[in-house]
């Protein structure tokens, strides 16, 4: 996967956690948590939802146990390698 | 104030068509939880849930009824006629008049609606059959029920998501106890496992893909049921005068708003509804020997309702017992307070405690006696039944032994 590609999924990504934390995605810092951002355990579903929908991916995720989930929300650069994982996974 | 006695009981649920098989499950500690039989369940991720099994519709309705008859429906007429049958009431002049009926649910008729859309959208049929809104709406049940029984009173349909029985009851027992009423038919049904209802539940990401395993560490997620609990509230002086058996005495309730979070629970919230039940019946919380949680298995309600408990009881908290057969029937939704209520009939009447099954691991956030996996023989004088719904409604029962 050329460098283009992933620069576009984490802008994409980064613009769904902005709208969500209602920043500027200029706003967003790789290191901020989703809990940083004030984005609370709805705004997370809401999130992987609108990612699920913008990639045409299936994100595993339950709000149960979000940290035995496969998919890492600790922060948003970790989002993010999630997203681009499951999107060549899920390409493939 | 009029006293309140319940003189019948009736239920259609995941663990039997009776109370009888009912709460032999409840005893056995045995799961009706299982892989969904149910239409394109394989574009489901969600793929268990508690639905009534063996159950042939043919067997019980004709074609002129299942025509009127939406599944919440049916399973409402079938718990109300055991529960009727039960009491030995027969509803006629004066009485009739004075009876109705009051129901929970939250779907109402959402399988009818779930195969009238997948006509008209996915099927393109540009006709549907002539009698959908009346199969659809959701007192279509409370109203088949009233014209079933003849019963002429206040008669009227509930609906506050997963405690729309509680209030239900809530509002039969109140009726009764101030007079309105001589006799309540109540309780509450839900249908909601068709595709559609599983895959809105699905989206929330709160539901368990394997077990309800409530109060326990490893805990996931919740399971859907399906099915109907329906009970008999009668005033108590018009019960003995008939000489009727009566099954246990309702002796409080409260309900609260949490006015906070759409879907997030509150601890104060429930702790004020828990602690208000309990004020309404007049009674210490250290009377009470059993309580039916809502207890859902979602990591937040458990953990919530724990506080809450611990709350209101203090030290008491440490001897109560507290369990979910959520566990073995799953989430009936608005159905789910009236079939959890036989269990704090079975606590007060008859000495056993049903357990929550499934419980595999302590969470120091749950630390109370969760009657782990064994139904357990105890006395009970009291028993209170828990049900805290998203939108921060709560409704909470008090039974006492008879």
């Amino acid at each position: 996967m050329g460098t283009g590609m992933s620069d576009s999924v984490k802008d994409r990504v980064i613009a769904i956690i902005a709208e969500q934390a209602v920043l500027e995605p200029s706003d967003i810092s790789m290191d901020q948590s989703l809990a940083d951002l004030g984005i609370d355990s709805m705004g997370v579903v809401e999130a992987i939802f609108s990612i699920e929908e913008t990639f045409d991916i299936q994100v595993p995720f339950n709000a149960n146990e979000p940290e035995k989930s496969a998919f890492d929300i600790s922060s948003v650069r970790a989002v993010v390698g999630a997203v681009e994982r499951l999107v060549s996974e899920q390409a493939a | 104030m009029h006293r309140v006695v319940i003189t019948g009981a009736g239920t259609i649920n995941p663990l039997g068509h009776s109370v009888k098989d009912t709460l032999e499950a409840f005893r056995e500690g045995r799961s009706g939880i299982g892989e969904l039989d149910i239409r394109d369940v394989d574009r489901l991720s969600i793929r268990i849930g508690g639905q009534v099994r063996d159950y042939d519709p043919d067997a019980r309705f004709n074609r002129q009824q299942q025509a009127l008859y939406d599944r919440f429906t049916q399973f409402t007429l079938i718990a109300a006629e055991e529960a009727i049958r039960q009491s030995g009431l027969e509803f006629l002049g004066r009485l009739a008049d004075r009876s109705g009926v009051v129901l929970g649910t939250s779907g109402g008729g959402l399988t009818t609606q779930d195969e009238n859309y997948r006509a008209v959208y996915e099927e393109g049929k540009n006709r549907v059959h002539p009698f959908i809104v009346p199969k659809l709406m959701n007192n279509a049940a409370a109203s088949h029920v009233s014209m079933e029984w003849n019963l002429r009173g206040p008669s009227f349909t509930v609906a506050t998501a997963c405690a729309s029985s509680n209030h239900a009851m809530g509002q039969a027992f109140s009726l009764i106890r101030s007079g309105m009423a001589t006799v309540m038919v109540t309780g509450g049904s839900e249908s909601m496992l068709c595709f559609g209802g599983v895959k809105a539940w699905e989206g929330l990401r709160v539901m368990s893909k394997d077990a309800c395993r409530p109060f326990s560490a490893n805990r996931n997620g919740m399971v859907q049921g399906e099915g109907a609990g329906v009970f008999v509230f009668e005033d108590y002086d018009h019960a003995r005068a008939r000489g009727a058996q009566i099954l246990a005495e309702v002796v409080g309730f409260s309900m609260t708003s949490d006015a906070a979070d759409i879907v997030m629970p509150s601890q104060q919230g429930a702790a004020r509804a828990i602690a208000g039940a309990l004020a309404d019946a007049g009674i210490d919380a250290e009377k009470v020997g059993y309580i039916n949680a809502h207890g859902t298995g979602t990591a937040a309600n458990d953990k919530t309702e724990c506080a809450a408990v611990s709350t209101v009881f203090g030290h008491h908290a440490n001897d109560v017992m507290i369990s979910s057969t959520k566990s073995m029937h799953g989430h009936l939704i608005g159905g789910t307070g009236a079939v959890e209520l036989l269990a704090c009939i079975m606590a007060v009447r008859d000495g056993v405690i049903a357990p929550t099954i499934g419980y595999e691991e302590p969470d120091p956030e749950c630390a109370l006696d969760v009657v782990p996996n064994e139904a357990r023989e105890a006395r009970v004088e009291y028993a209170l039944s828990n049900a805290f719904a998203f939108g921060g409604l709560n409704a909470v029962l008090a039974l006492k032994r008879a």
